[in-house]
């Protein structure tokens, strides 16, 4: 399984002089199995530069969106692949119980806040309400999802191709209302996701003392992030979803305090990074 | 074993923190929390009881009418929040842990998931004499 970064901003993209190491795009990940099909986790800004990557050739894309907030919806109306007819996308996000997906995206996707409403585009569209009860399978890579904490439906994804397992929750706080973090597994938002992963990619949005301020707000800081990790057994922690206040220097910064004191084997997700989770 | 049902996750640690006594218990009737202030009328910390099947914790606390009579599972708040899906408010006996029995007001309500039933929750408060 090979994964690529293509945005690993939070909240709000972030571009300038300062982000130029970790990159200003909001969330995207690009991920390709043994039968090099193409998942795309989240469509942030990120999304756009991933889809002037993508040949006219390339019939079906998935996008599994963990969320719908504007960080992980915002580049949709700017990938490319939706505005060839000859395109089979299928979207997968979170269930609601109160209104479908389609309804939900048309908030966004549709005037006044976009010109183009999603009927209108020319793609062959299908969007999927992503199954929490069963693992379902998204070309050669299994695929689990699961709800996390975070407000509003929220998903968190395990992919799995052979014995190689990536877990993906962008947007998360595990730590939120816990008196004894990390919490026993069982009681532990994401555990079942993320444990054993090859690699980790998980929200690491503040500094402890940003985090104290924030609580309930969604997200994780990055000493949390680690603990979560180390919780659920995890060979490889990459950050993400950094504050869009985060320049690099304040982010190697924390970085490097982080790998002082864990044995967790620590990544900062920056923009355009390659794994091979083969290797 | 894997985590469970975020809703649960969540309404546990809600708990954790209200002075109001809760009980919780998962989609089969697993009884897979109580909090501090629940404590005082089960007559035990959870932290020693842990989980309790079904059957188990019907047994221990043998919630009865004013009467006597064994509460039926369609009159136990509990249960009918559970096996019925909707609230039920009943005022009952129950036997604590610590052998005492002590007159409940108990309100049960079930815990719609949005994937479906992922368990219900009973508020409970001591009962005026």
């Amino acid at each position: 399984m090979k994964v690529r970064l293509w945005g690993t901003r939070g909240s709000l993209a972030a571009a300038g002089p300062e982000t130029i190491r970790y990159g200003g795009n909001t969330a995207c990940v690009e991920v390709r199995g043994s039968d090099d099909h193409l998942i795309v986790l989240d469509a942030g800004s990120g999304i756009r530069r991933l889809g002037a990557t993508v040949g006219d050739d390339v019939r079906r894309i998935d996008i599994l969106l963990s969320h719908l907030h504007m960080d992980h919806i915002q580049g949709l109306g700017f990938f490319a692949p939706l505005f060839r007819s000859a395109s089979e996308i299928h979207i997968w996000g979170p269930p609601s119980g109160r209104r479908s997906l389609r309804d939900r995206l048309t908030r966004y996707l549709s005037p006044p806040l976009f010109p183009v409403p999603l009927r209108d585009l020319p793609s062959d569209l299908t969007l999927h309400e992503a199954p929490t009860d069963a693992p379902f399978a998204v070309g050669a890579i299994g695929v689990s999802a699961a709800l996390v904490i975070h407000p509003g439906p929220t998903l968190g994804y395990r992919l799995s191709a052979g014995d190689r397992t990536l877990a993906y929750l962008p947007d998360h706080e595990p730590a939120l209302g816990s008196r004894h973090f990390p919490e026993p597994h069982e009681w532990l938002s994401g555990f079942g996701l993320a444990v054993g992963a090859d690699l980790l990619i998980h929200d690491a949005q503040y500094t402890d003392a940003e985090y104290a301020e924030r609580v309930g707000w969604g997200h994780s800081s990055l000493a949390q992030a680690v603990a979560f990790a180390s919780a659920a057994g995890v060979r490889r922690l990459l950050t993400f979803h950094h504050d869009p206040g985060h320049d690099d220097a304040s982010l190697e910064r924390s970085l490097a305090s982080a790998s002082a004191v864990s044995h967790m084997d620590l990544i900062g997700g920056a923009e355009g990074l390659a794994l091979d989770l083969a290797r | 074993m894997p985590q469970r049902p975020i809703e649960l996750i969540l309404l546990r640690q809600l708990a954790s923190y209200l002075a109001t006594p809760m009980f919780i218990v998962d989609a089969d009737g697993t009884l897979v929390y109580y909090n501090e202030a629940a404590e005082e009328l089960v007559g035990r910390r959870f932290e020693e009881t842990t989980e309790m099947a079904r059957e188990e914790w019907l047994a221990a606390f043998a919630p009865h009418e004013l009467d006597g009579a064994l509460v039926a599972d369609a009159d136990n708040p509990l249960l009918a929040a559970l096996e019925q899906r909707c609230e039920q408010h009943r005022t009952l006996v129950i036997r604590g842990l610590d052998g005492a029995e002590r007159r409940i007001e108990a309100t049960g309500l079930p815990l719609e998931g949005q994937a479906g039933l992922v368990g219900a929750v009973a508020i409970f408060w001591p009962a005026a004499e």
